[in-house]
């Protein structure tokens, strides 16, 4: 997704850069600004006023009052954080579970993918369609159709009961698994299109040279076809796995109430709690977390656009 | 590497796509279902349709978010469309890594950072929250959305008309216009739809940038939804399924038509009749 395609330093006229300074200023102030407002809030302390907590800056008040409030910040709310085990157990649940899930995803995706590249060609675009679907349909749907499939008497149930698979329905909504369900079936697409994008230009002659040369089917896929595919495996899991981690609908809807997520963590302590600083504090470490694979993500993306052009 | 069919890529088609589509078509299905009981069926009906129709705070929030929607896919489509030209055609100025940094981010971070940092600058600028925090808030995430797509359309692109043009002496404005959007628009209006379709289905960036009087549809479903699931919002997801499939597949149509005909066109100005 991340290609880069820096075309050599151009004569840039007013025009030039004013079509660069609309999209970068919005940014600036929408994207950037509003990180660097979460970090001095997760500073504050929280209070009861408009906003919910102290020190608020008013440059009209002056330079004393100004250097008061930067006198007030103070890193509690982050030693409140590692105190109380129910961040530390969430942030580290969130990781597992999409660690998890991005697995699954994977053992469930690649097989998709590998067979789509090797479908008809005319077949292709169709599939590929049917794949990116589903993306556009809300997510919020989505996820609230499993709720009906899973329940205890839902439709999963209801089948397996008649078909005497069972003997009392399954609990699976309001746990763990039915968390992973839900990341898995939300975020397959996201897998599948990179892993189908690097497995489609995959050279056949090649695993037709290692059969000629009395390789057996599963030993070529082991040594040619992975190795070759891996940095569609490798796009297609960082795609899962970092938003999964901050995932608040899933498990939300379909965790229980001991299903620890970070991303509901942070959703109850503010609109619960009201506690604006602290959930300022939990946003600012997941950020911190999220930087290494983020980082790692780009610059696969551009190590791989490179090797491209 | 075509092989023809074997039965295991078969059948991991088969499965895969019934995993995928599955749940959504029992979806559909049971919201023509006569029973309150949502998971028991009780004969066919369009009742529960017809109850959405009499439904006025559901019909304000579709009203709210479908024109949060369209504004902000609007003004994302510009910002995008100019942030992918920059992208690919800028070349190199100082910032450019932050730039592009901050185009990719959005992609991938948690929604709940993104809304509650966005949340936060509203309240810092003392801006009253509604309707305009969450279009701005929309805006700013979808831009990046299509500055991706636009930037797949522009990378390969073939810059000898628009050289000839400037050539001739056609102002850079007037080129964009006439020679690079009319090739790069396939890309622009699946980014606009790309836009439209994640504001009219975000649930958590409007949770934490909304305001009094400004609820949206998904917020709507989501409260009655952690409530239990009942027939009347497997109808409005079936409406919500509906609307955006047909218009995937309707734009799709058109844009593989236009560009046949964009192919035709380019052979008969070239005089090499394929």
């Amino acid at each position: 997704m991340a290609e880069e395609h820096v075309a050599p330093p151009v004569r840039r006229g007013l025009g030039g850069w004013l079509l660069i300074a609309m999209p970068y200023i919005w940014l600036l102030i929408f994207f950037l600004a509003p990180f660097l407002i979460v970090f001095k809030i997760s500073l504050s302390q929280v209070a009861i006023a408009i906003p919910p907590y102290v020190p608020t800056f008013d440059l009209s008040e002056g330079w004393q009052a100004f250097a008061d409030g930067l006198s007030e910040l103070s890193l509690e709310n982050y030693v409140w954080l590692t105190e109380d085990a129910l961040y530390w157990r969430s942030y580290l649940s969130s990781v597992t579970i999409a660690a998890v899930s991005t697995f699954l995803t994977l053992l469930i995706g690649y097989p998709i993918a590998y067979a789509m590249a090797r479908a008809p060609q005319a077949l292709r675009p169709t599939l590929l369609m049917l794949v990116i679907l589903p993306f556009w349909t809300s997510f919020l749907i989505r996820v609230y159709a499993w709720i009906g499939i899973l329940k205890n008497e839902g439709l999963l149930n209801q089948l397996l009961l008649s078909l005497g698979l069972i003997d009392e329905p399954l609990v699976i909504l309001n746990t763990n698994i039915a968390v992973y369900i839900g990341i898995v079936y939300s975020y397959l697409p996201f897998l599948v299109l990179p892993l189908y994008a690097s497995l489609e230009r995959l050279d056949g002659s090649l695993l037709e040279a290692a059969e000629d040369l009395g390789c057996p089917p599963w030993k070529a896929f082991w040594k040619i076809t992975v190795p070759l595919s891996l940095p569609g495996i490798i796009a297609g899991c960082f795609l899962v796995f970092i938003p999964a981690v901050g995932e608040f609908v899933i498990p939300d809807l379909l965790g229980g109430s001991n299903t620890l997520m970070i991303g509901k963590t942070l959703w109850v302590e503010f609109f619960n709690n009201r506690d604006w600083p602290v959930s300022s504090a939990v946003a600012v470490i997941l950020l911190l977390i999220l930087v290494i694979p983020i980082v790692l993500f780009q610059n696969q993306q551009q190590k791989m656009s490179e090797k491209e052009g | 590497m075509t092989r023809g069919p074997t039965w295991f890529n078969v059948t991991s088609l088969v499965v895969g796509f019934s995993f995928l589509y599955l749940p959504i078509v029992l979806l559909v299905i049971y919201s023509f279902n006569d029973s309150r009981l949502v998971t028991v069926w009780g004969g066919f009906s369009t009742r529960w349709y017809a109850s959405l129709l009499e439904n006025d705070q559901l019909l304000d929030a579709a009203w709210v978010t479908l024109r949060v929607a369209f504004t902000s896919a609007c003004i994302a489509t510009v910002l995008g469309t100019l942030a992918a030209l920059v992208l690919v055609r800028s070349g190199r100025f100082v910032g450019r890594s932050l730039f592009s940094g901050m185009i990719f981010a959005p992609l991938v971070m948690p929604e709940v950072i993104l809304g509650l940092s966005l949340l936060l600058l509203f309240v810092s600028m003392d801006q009253a929250r509604g309707f305009w925090t969450v279009m701005l808030a929309h805006t700013t995430f979808a831009m990046c959305y299509v500055a991706v797509v636009v930037q797949s359309r522009l990378v390969g692109f073939d810059k000898s008309m628009e050289e000839a043009a400037e050539d001739l002496g056609c102002p850079p404005v007037k080129t964009f216009f006439l020679i690079t959007l009319p090739i790069i628009l396939p890309g622009v209006i699946a980014g606009w739809m790309l836009a439209f379709t994640l504001s009219l289905d975000d649930l958590v960036i409007a949770s934490f940038t909304t305001g009094p009087g400004a609820t949206t549809l998904p917020m709507k479903i989501y409260s009655q939804v952690r409530l239990g699931v009942t027939p009347e919002i497997n109808a409005v997801c079936t409406l919500l399924v509906g609307v955006v499939t047909i218009g995937v597949i309707a734009a799709s149509i058109v844009t593989k038509r236009q560009q046949v005909q964009r192919e035709r066109d380019e052979r008969a100005a070239f005089g090499a009749d394929g």
